[in-house]
């Protein structure tokens, strides 16, 4: 879950009031939590301390301020449309291909939230994922033409990389 | 039908007050994040398609291989109850609150003793989740990837090697797990200890969440602790980081207790007696108060200072006096002040029957 107040770092912070009978909850980040309580004044302030390496990350990052050249005018998710501007103002993807077209911009990201950017976890056992690669194979397809026409050449060779890993996976799966 | 007992006890399997260290864990919980692959999100998905997601997820709960692992499922779909009931499944734990308020199209999949329940159409397409009593993470675990490992024979998820499997938010991405303890931490409290151990969770990657009232201090002394990190761990990782930090905490807080029995003997006597004296002769009483009181007392049953009460009833009673079982209870919709009555004499009776008193 990402904070509420500025969408950019992970939600530590779970805050329920009960005012009146009505409960309500802010899941904020560590320096969001800080501002809310000294604009809110409640009591029980944990010493909120951040993660090393989430604070050791952040000094060396400049913080990401949106730019109009990248974010809102630019070109959404190809598969589902949502933009990068989108998500940023709501924290939640669109589709699991957002993961591909948002793939540079959501790294420093997962690496705030996460410390690492490389699943270590389970694999579905089913040897399959064969249908799914496929369909987004098409979709490459269709997106590596689009980038050859207009000469984006850096971006379609890195498409194209993305295409020949998938092609390999799906023989990989049907030789099994 | 596996709801209408869910909507009407008060009880829970997984809160029956059994499991190893249940004086001070309540309950373990594991949640998998998961999407359909080749579906958008929940998010985006018009209210047909939501509908036909939902009806795929039902029918690989419904599948043999499911059915091996987790017995009868049922699927309701959350415009098909009040918005009091729904507020019951949140008050157990089964659903989240985005859940209830975003009920279009969300359905919910539920084992009929409450220790398994899928939310569909939540955030994610699928959110498998599995409890158990007490401190037993990797029980949970078990339950939860086998049952995740059924439905998958069924479902295509969206899976990525190198990101694992796909959420919504990025936070969930990679093993879509979320693990968690809800423990009741009043000796820590007390001590003054809990702010300065808590807060220092979130250097080894968990996150802590208290539910906090007008007061000063975290209402029943619960606290739910869980994992931050997804993604670039081990699921068996995650858990064992969660299980091996929470035994830490559970000694921590048994020699507070220690430490207040010891130090206070008269007052943590008093309190405890205190506690029991409003639960048992109150006539009107709120929701943060009772939840106080019970932390109290259920503290003096777990130093053996009370007699006659379980910790299950204590447990049970956590989920009696909420707003919309109380209500759903009365079957119709009450004020607060009808709600605080209720609320009295619910606990009166549950305490008073009990033949208890303190020592
Ligand atoms: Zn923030
Ligand atoms: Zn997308």
């Amino acid at each position: 879950m990402l904070c509420e107040e500025c969408k950019e770092r992970p939600a530590t912070v779970h805050i329920t009031t009960i005012i009146k009978n009505q409960k309500s909850q802010v899941n904020l980040c560590e320096e969001c939590a800080r501002e809310y309580q000294q604009h809110w004044g409640f009591g029980f302030q944990p010493d909120f301390s951040i993660p090393q390496f989430l604070a050791a990350l952040l000094q060396h990052e400049a913080p990401e301020i949106p730019t109009g050249r990248q974010e809102g005018t630019g070109p959404g998710c190809r598969a589902c449309g949502l933009t990068y501007d989108e998500f940023r103002r709501t924290g939640r993807l669109g589709c699991a291909q957002c993961y591909n077209y948002f793939g540079d911009r959501l790294e420093p990201l997962l690496h705030r939230v996460h410390g690492v950017s490389r699943h270590m976890g389970k694999v579905p056992r089913r040897a399959g994922g064969t249908l799914s690669t496929k369909r987004e194979i098409e979709q490459l397809r269709a997106e590596l033409e689009k980038l050859v026409a207009s000469e984006e050449y850096e971006k379609a060779a890195r498409v194209r990389d993305r295409i020949r890993e998938l092609e390999k996976k799906v023989a990989g799966n049907t030789e099994k | 039908m596996a709801i209408k007992a869910i909507l009407s006890r008060p009880s829970s399997r997984w809160m029956d007050g059994s499991g190893p260290y249940a004086d001070l864990i309540i309950s373990s919980r594991i949640r998998l994040a998961r999407n359909l692959a080749g579906w958008p999100f929940p998010s985006l998905l018009s209210p047909e398609r939501r509908q036909e997601v939902a009806r795929e997820i039902n029918k690989a709960a419904h599948a043999e291989a499911a059915y091996a692992v987790a017995g009868e499922l049922e699927m309701v779909m959350l415009d098909a109850l009040s918005p009091v009931q729904r507020q019951i499944l949140v008050e157990k734990h089964l659903i989240s609150p985005q859940h209830a308020e975003n009920e279009a199209e969300g359905a919910v999949i539920l084992r009929e003793d409450e220790t398994i329940s899928i939310m569909v159409n939540e955030e994610d397409h699928l959110r498998l989740q599995s409890f158990c009593p007490g401190l037993q993470l990797a029980e949970c675990w078990r339950l939860a990837n086998a049952l995740d490992d059924a439905l998958e024979q069924t479902l295509e998820f969206a899976f990525d090697e190198r990101k694992g499997y796909l959420t919504a938010c990025p936070t969930n991405v990679g093993t879509g797990l979320r693990a968690s303890v809800m423990a009741h931490l009043p000796g820590l409290v007390h001590t003054r200890q809990a702010r300065r151990i808590l807060s220092a969770l979130s250097q080894v990657g968990l996150a802590v969440r208290g539910i906090y009232g007008e007061g000063s201090e975290p209402v029943g002394n619960l606290f739910q602790i869980s994992n931050q990190i997804t993604l670039g761990r081990s699921e068996e990782d995650i858990i064992d980081n969660l299980a091996v930090v929470t035994r830490q905490i559970v000694d921590q807080e048994t020699s507070a207790r220690e430490v207040l029995q010891r130090e206070t003997g008269p007052q943590l006597q008093d309190r405890v007696g205190r506690a029991y004296g409003l639960l048992t002769n109150a006539a009107v009483i709120g929701s943060e108060e009772a939840l106080a009181l019970l932390s109290d007392l259920r503290l003096g049953v777990d130093l053996a200072l009370v007699k006659g009460i379980e910790r299950r009833t204590i447990n049970e009673l956590m989920v009696a006096i909420q707003p919309a079982y109380l209500q759903e209870k009365a079957g119709r919709k009450m004020s607060p002040m009808e709600r605080d009555v209720l609320r009295a004499s619910v606990i009166r009776q549950r305490l008073q029957n009990k033949s208890g008193g303190v020592l």
